[in-house]
């Protein structure tokens, strides 16, 4: 200030000159740790390190919001607003461990995410027996009605014209070469449903509906076959062993898929927009864990229903999955929220 | 606002931190989105052909099923999980995004939870992979009329052109998720155009100075940066005849006086409240 006879000497000509020299050493320096962070992890950075970070981010902050105010050097600001949007990623946007993550799911979102749709959970319930009902009436007064409800190829000559041998041997005979095979494909199939009748759901839940419709139609179908036979009881413990579980997975996937419907067309006291990222996020949740009830029904379903053949045995364990289920999703709570956020 | 109607289409959302600062985040554009995802699809169906044909290699008898039974769940993991897994990582980002320097990040600013990633790249099954695979079936089976093709090409297009249809550029499963994809590109320090050395030759009458605003230095700043011959012939020309200056045949020279000088300023006048964003002001 005192300069007045050589004003421009030493002194910087504009803000942003005075403003990198004061500051870059500390950019550069928070730009390095935000580097680190992204190629490794949190782990890779020492303890003083970690006490630098958020001072660094803090002083980068307000260079940002000093230049925007001081200083016209576009390239200058561009490159605090990125640099200071990395770090605040890392700092604030960074994810919890992932065994962390994983633990976390399996004791509190994933039963308390099912527990919230326990509604439509019960809907989806309600209108798979309510379809497997119709269609054993149907059937049984007029087995004609099968054809128009099961596609050829599905049936597998398990149809109403099948003699009572045959079909015993569907429900009995052993597949032994190819048991991993049958089990992975319908683990794969079946959750490639469930996440399309989440995905579903967007539509008004409509699509969700109908397939969830269709599964008990299917449902009523088969068993009524098997049930003019004399079969009934047989395979219904045939069904039971895994059905359970994976009938529960499809409807708990459905009933995401209608909860994200729902939040579409009826959002509540929140903003449309809110009420579908809420029901979103819960619904995918449930979504997830289905896809892990699949896995246990693919297994029970491809190799313990191929080596148990004793039906009250498996309708026993069809009743244990299920009651483990019911107890885990609704009855058997954690304390709440010890670990905070 | 003036700085409004020069760039009416921006990407650029307003996004206060904690600390109360505005990022003004980018988000990516239709274009990147797109490339991203393409360059994504290509890494994965190249996976899948390369792990098939390893996997029919080594198909001796015998191991048949066991080979199977891996590839069928590779296949559910690479279609279900490449999204996901990689977006729940600390980059927020497919391979493909990494490429085109973008990552998801959630709406609110909060942390981005594993159910957000997985909601949003389950609604990538009626988006992308339900369309294009029944059409797949139907063709192979030869049963694809007209009206399934038309109602798969009207589905996905309605899906596919969604996040044009909305100002933030939003997928389905974004707006599920409640998430947005951001550009994050590294942008290097660039060099300081007035140093501290950095000592003018030229003085400019006040007249040669009142000429532009904000909007004009950060163009001149942009020029200067680029160092294209021609356009800093042009803008050296056109600053010159404005201003009524000699040409001394120095265009670069010239233009870094001019912008030092201009940039000095303006500043001043910040200092005292006195904003000229553009040369209209």
């Amino acid at each position: 200030m005192n300069a007045s006879l050589a004003p421009s000497i030493d002194a910087p000509l504009v803000n942003a000159t005075r403003f990198r020299q004061a500051h870059s050493g500390d950019w550069d320096r928070l730009d390095a740790l935000v580097t680190r962070l992204e190629k490794k992890s949190i782990r890779s950075l020492g303890d003083d390190d970690l006490l630098e970070l958020p001072a660094l981010y803090r002083t980068t902050l307000s260079s940002l919001a000093v230049a925007r105010d001081t200083s016209l050097d576009k390239s200058l600001i561009t490159y605090l607003e990125q640099l200071c949007t990395r770090a605040y990623f890392q700092i604030y946007g960074v994810q919890t461990p992932a065994g962390r993550q994983i633990l976390r799911f399996f004791a509190r979102s994933w039963p308390e995410a099912v527990r919230a749709i326990w509604r439509e959970t019960l809907f989806c319930v309600v209108l798979t027996a309510g379809a497997a009902l119709v269609a054993y009436l149907l059937i049984r007064s007029d087995p004609s009605w099968f054809y128009s409800i099961i596609p050829q190829g599905l049936a597998g000559g398990r149809d109403p014209s099948a003699s009572a041998e045959y079909l015993r041997s569907t429900l009995y005979d052993k597949q032994k070469d190819w048991l991993g095979v049958f089990a992975t494909f319908l683990f794969t199939h079946n959750s490639q449903i469930a996440i399309f009748s989440f995905a579903l759901g967007f539509a008004f839940a409509v699509p969700t509906v109908l397939l969830i419709l269709y599964n008990g139609l299917m449902l009523g179908a088969f068993v009524a076959v098997f049930a003019a036979k004399g079969l009934g009881w047989n395979v219904a413990a045939w069904l039971m062993i895994h059905g359970t579980t994976e009938i529960f997975a499809i409807c708990i996937s459905g009933a995401a898929g209608i909860r994200i419907g729902m939040a579409i067309a009826f959002p509540g006291r929140l903003s449309r927009m809110d009420a579908v990222v809420a029901a979103g996020r819960t619904a995918a949740t449930a979504m997830a864990g289905t896809v892990i009830m699949l896995a246990v029904a693919g297994l029970l379903e491809g190799v313990g229903r191929q080596t148990i053949l004793n039906d009250g045995l498996r309708a026993l364990i069809g009743g244990a999955a299920l009651a483990g289920w019911l107890v885990y999703f609704y009855a058997w709570s954690w304390k709440p929220s010890e670990h905070g956020k | 606002m003036a700085s409004k109607a020069l760039t009416p289409k921006s990407l650029r959302r307003t996004f206060v931190t904690p600390e109360g600062v505005d990022l003004r985040l980018e988000l990516g554009s239709g274009g990147a989105r797109a490339g991203a995802f393409l360059i994504d699809l290509i890494i994965m169906i190249v996976i899948l052909v390369v792990v098939t044909i390893a996997a029919l290699m080594m198909a001796v008898p015998g191991a048949q099923s066991f080979l199977l039974v891996l590839w069928l769940l590779g296949f559910f993991v690479l279609r279900n999980g490449w999204f996901t897994l990689f977006e729940m990582g600390s980059r927020g980002a497919t391979p493909g995004k990494r490429l085109m320097g973008l990552r998801v990040v959630a709406r609110d600013g909060a942390r981005l939870t594993g159910a957000a990633v997985i909601a949003r790249n389950a609604m990538r099954e009626i988006e992308v992979f339900l369309p294009l695979s029944f059409l797949a079936q139907q063709t192979a089976e030869g049963t694809a009329d007209t009206f399934l093709t038309l109602f798969a090409l009207v589905w996905s297009g309605i899906f596919l052109f969604f996040p044009l249809f909305n100002r933030d550029r939003l997928r389905v499963g974004d707006l599920v998720a409640g998430t947005w994809v951001v550009q994050v590109e590294k942008v290097k320090l660039t060099e300081d155009l007035v140093g501290s050395a950095y000592r003018p030759r030229r003085t400019f009458p006040e007249s040669a100075l009142k000429l532009y605003g904000i909007y004009e230095l950060q163009t001149l700043e942009q020029v200067l940066r680029n160092e294209q011959a021609d356009a800093v012939m042009t803008v050296a020309r056109t600053i010159r005849d404005k201003a009524g200056l000699p040409d001394d045949g120095d265009d670069y020279g010239f233009l870094s006086d001019y912008y030092a000088a201009l940039c000095a300023r303006l500043e001043a006048g910040l200092m005292v409240g006195r904003r000229r964003d553009t040369k209209f002001d």
